[in-house]
């Protein structure tokens, strides 16, 4: 399905400022980050200066302001993954890609990212991978993920 | 769906609903949950649906997919009514076995049944359980009752009677004395009492007013509020429309995380269903009262979860907190009277109205009344979410429920209350889980977060990771805050780092104590709270790292050194193929070695061996 167009979403939110978040979460969600564009064309559409979309934008973690890779792992650093490892897997992830956390592989297939809770602690270390959960991860594990994200995506361009 | 009138229909609806299912000969309950989910629950769901028609069962036997049934070690997890007989770590394939053996012959697959780790025997039903015995559960044990996206399944178990009751049966200043005489107190944290926040609120002056449930939940490590919303979310919303009745508010939302997308989802079709049927809209059921409900989603900031920045980002803002010299049940949400209480707290109010308020404190200890949900994690067995009455000791959850330390280690400490609250040591495990005496003793309920820590824990570490998380979530804008933590962060890690001075120990407990007193928000306020319980039970681990420059749990890595104990190493070559800095060397047949120029002490190398041929020292 191809992602609704930036007018779609502003439908019925126009002239609402207190829709920004929602829409920037819509943004995000469908386009993996906001744009400066799409930050000019909220600020008209929903009547916020520019300057406070971004500060939103820039202030919540929940937004990117730049592309991230094609796959975003995500490793939870919360408390019950910390005490459980959570530290050497973001050690693996950032080892074995050569990236650090939120930046984009060279190859742009791989984006690391942390954050505080996953919500699923009583697994823990809990990892995702573009959403799909995985738990009692360990650095071994985490290798076979990203290797087999590798084998995927490598089919995926001999399909194309 | 068919829309509801009166009471009368609501009870027809029931009645109907009721009769309809009596014909069903099982059900069988799978935990849906985000932990079973986790655990690839979806293949098992498929394999046992595809199996009941392929047998022809599929009318007469009911699947129910519900939200956490608590026991996320265990999962996927299925229990079967009758006989609540209860399996966990279910494949696909175990699908045929259970629907001839269990279903048809009535016979139980033995290869399924949780073994009690303790006597190594089986158990069949799931009351048996020690993990679930030593509870006590009533908001979780209603979410095995129900499907989070059938409105159906609620209104079948008496959904939406305390909040029809509250309506036409109780005045608005009589639900506020009910829940001021339960005793309920907030469980987002703070522990206000729920019936005072209420009754202020309704004599703040204004036609306009807002009810809004926190379901940030940014505590690292707690889930409860998520396994609620998305196990069973018109729970949720009851109480928050019999909390607009009683303050009179026309509109109310629902803040979640959107870390959460199933709690998202499940809350907005909830929403959705309670609209279509007419529980939410203008004069509900024929009565003068309207409210309407909205869900938002929060932008993943700690800070947000605090009342006012909370209200500043439904606002569409920047989520900073503000002062509160005037309250917010009186200027909120767009400077209106505003009541927001946690998940839970809403969670606890239907059965209040229904069961009565003398009912819900008849659970608990003198100050803390009813039960509390637990989320145990760390290096315990039995991983998961627990709901307790508020006398229960720390014991009971660790031992009883949680069944001891993981690997049979010894269990140094458990962390409550999460970023604001603190470390109690072994010794204090006799404390009941109640707001005010964990609180005296240094550290706090808080939203119910309990990590389980042993002697692999470095309680040094255990401070320096909530500074630098509380750090990165203070939203900078009040001085104490903002610079406090930055100090303070700063002593702990010289003093992970082994420069750390004796001096220091006093300082930091000066600079938590001046930041406590003077931050503005709670972020602030509680910013100190792992650092002073951990300087206050576990003072020798902070000297061993000041004067030996030892770390004696080995976590710190400016401490410690890698090497490889010859005598154990196999050559394997695991560790090698796992360095990802490439600082193992040797051969096939020969022991290995650590080249310390390479080595960033990460730790993978000792995680990967399974020979304990990695020592840290
Ligand atoms: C920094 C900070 C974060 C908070 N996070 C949450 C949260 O995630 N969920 C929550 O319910 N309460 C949270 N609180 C507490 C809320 O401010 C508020 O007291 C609570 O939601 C009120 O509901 P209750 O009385 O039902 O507990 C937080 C407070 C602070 C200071
Ligand atoms: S702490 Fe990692 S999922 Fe909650």
């Amino acid at each position: 399905m191809p992602p609704p167009t930036l007018d779609s979403i502003l439908e019925e939110r126009r002239s609402q400022p207190h829709q920004l978040i929602e829409v920037l979460q819509d943004v995000q969600e469908h386009y993996g980050y906001i744009a400066e564009e799409s930050m000019r064309t909220i600020s008209n559409e929903l009547g916020v200066p520019l300057m406070e979309v971004y500060k939103v934008a820039s202030f919540y973690k929940a937004f990117a302001l730049k592309p991230r890779g094609k796959n975003v792992i995500t490793i939870c650093t919360g408390t019950a993954c910390h005490v459980r490892g959570a530290k050497l897997i973001l050690n693996q992830a950032v080892g074995q890609l050569g990236v650090k956390p939120s930046e984009v592989s060279d190859d742009g297939l791989f984006t690391i990212e942390h954050v505080n809770c996953l919500g699923a602690c009583a697994l823990g270390p809990v990892v995702t991978d573009n959403g799909n959960y995985h738990n009692h991860m360990s650095p071994g594990k985490l290798r076979k993920l990203i290797k087999s994200i590798y084998k995927t995506d490598a089919e995926e361009i001999s399909h194309d | 769906m068919t829309k509801i009138n009166t009471v009368k229909d609501l009870k027809a609806l029931r009645k109907r609903l009721l009769k309809e299912r009596k014909k069903i000969r099982a059900t069988l309950v799978l935990c849906g949950g985000t932990g079973c989910q986790a655990s690839r629950c979806q293949d098992v769901t498929d394999a046992v649906k595809n199996e009941l028609a392929k047998q022809g069962l599929k009318r007469s036997v009911c699947v129910r997919t519900t939200g956490c049934h608590g026991f996320c070690e265990q999962g996927p997890l299925m229990v079967i009514e009758p006989g609540n007989i209860f399996y966990c770590h279910i494949l696909p394939d175990d699908a045929h076995e259970i629907v001839t053996k269990t279903i048809l012959d009535g016979e139980v697959v033995e290869r399924l049944l949780y073994t009690d780790p303790v006597s190594g025997k089986l158990i069949q039903t799931e009351s048996e359980i020690p993990f679930y015995r030593a509870q006590d559960r009533y908001l979780l044990a209603q979410n095995r009752q129900v499907d989070p996206c059938s409105i159906e399944d609620y209104i079948a178990i008496g959904g939406y009677s305390a909040f029809t009751k509250a309506l036409f049966e109780i005045p608005p200043e009589s639900v506020v004395r009910e829940i001021k005489d339960s005793g309920l107190r907030g469980r987002g944290g703070g522990g206000f009492p729920t019936g005072r926040k209420w009754a202020e609120c309704q004599k703040a002056p204004g036609d306009e007013k807002y009810v809004i449930c926190n379901a940030d939940e940014g505590d690292p490590g707690a889930y409860m509020d998520r396994c609620l919303l998305e196990g069973n979310p018109h729970l949720v919303l009851e109480g928050m429309m019999i909390g607009a009745w009683a303050i009179g508010a026309q509109q109310g939302y629902v803040y979640v995380r959107n870390e959460y997308p199933l709690a998202v989802k499940h809350a907005r079709m909830a929403v959705d269903q309670a609209r279509k049927i007419g529980l939410l809209s203008d004069k509900i059921l024929g009565s003068s009262f309207s409210f309407d409900i909205d869900i938002a989603r929060g932008g993943g900031s700690f800070v947000c979860g605090e009342s006012t920045a909370l209200m500043a980002s439904l606002e569409g803002k920047v989520g900073e907190p503000r002062p509160k010299d005037v309250h917010t049940v009186v200027d909120g949400l767009w400077h209106k009277p505003t009541t927001l209480n946690n998940v839970e707290t809403w969670a606890n109010v239907p059965s209040i109205i229904l069961n009565g308020s003398s009912w819900f404190a008849s659970k608990g200890s003198k100050g803390s009344k009813g039960t509390k949900i637990l989320a145990l994690t760390g290096h315990i067995k039995n991983t998961g979410l627990v709901e307790v009455a508020m006398d229960t000791t720390i014991n009971t959850v660790v031992f009883d429920i949680g069944g001891g330390g993981s690997n049979g280690n010894s269990i140094k400490a458990v962390q409550t209350g999460g970023p604001s609250g603190g470390c109690l040591p072994a010794d204090k495990f006799d404390l009941p889980v109640d707001f005010d005496v964990l609180a005296k003793a240094g550290s706090m309920v808080g939203s119910g977060g309990m990590v389980v820590m042993d002697q692999e824990t470095c309680m040094v570490d255990v401070a320096k990771y909530f500074l630098t998380f509380l750090q990165d979530e203070s939203c900078g804008k009040c001085v104490p805050c903002r610079m406090g933590i930055d100090r303070m962060l700063e002593i702990i890690t010289d003093i992970t780092e082994g420069n750390g001075t004796s001096w220091q120990i006093g300082l930091l407990e000066e600079l938590g104590s001046t930041v406590s007193q003077t931050a503005l928000c709670g972020l602030g306020k509680t910013a100190a709270n792992p650092v002073l319980s951990t300087l206050r039970y576990f003072r020798d681990e902070y000297e061993a790292h000041i004067h030996a420059k030892k770390c004696p749990a080995g976590v710190c890595q400016a401490l410690v050194t890698y090497k490889v104990d010859a005598e154990k190493c196999t050559c394997c070559g695991i560790c090698k193929r796992g360095c990802p800095h490439g600082a193992i060397v040797g051969k096939k047949k020969q022991v290995h070695a650590i080249n310390l120029d390479l080595c960033q002490k990460c730790g993978i190398c000792k995680s990967e061996c399974d020979f304990e041929a990695i020592q840290v020292k």
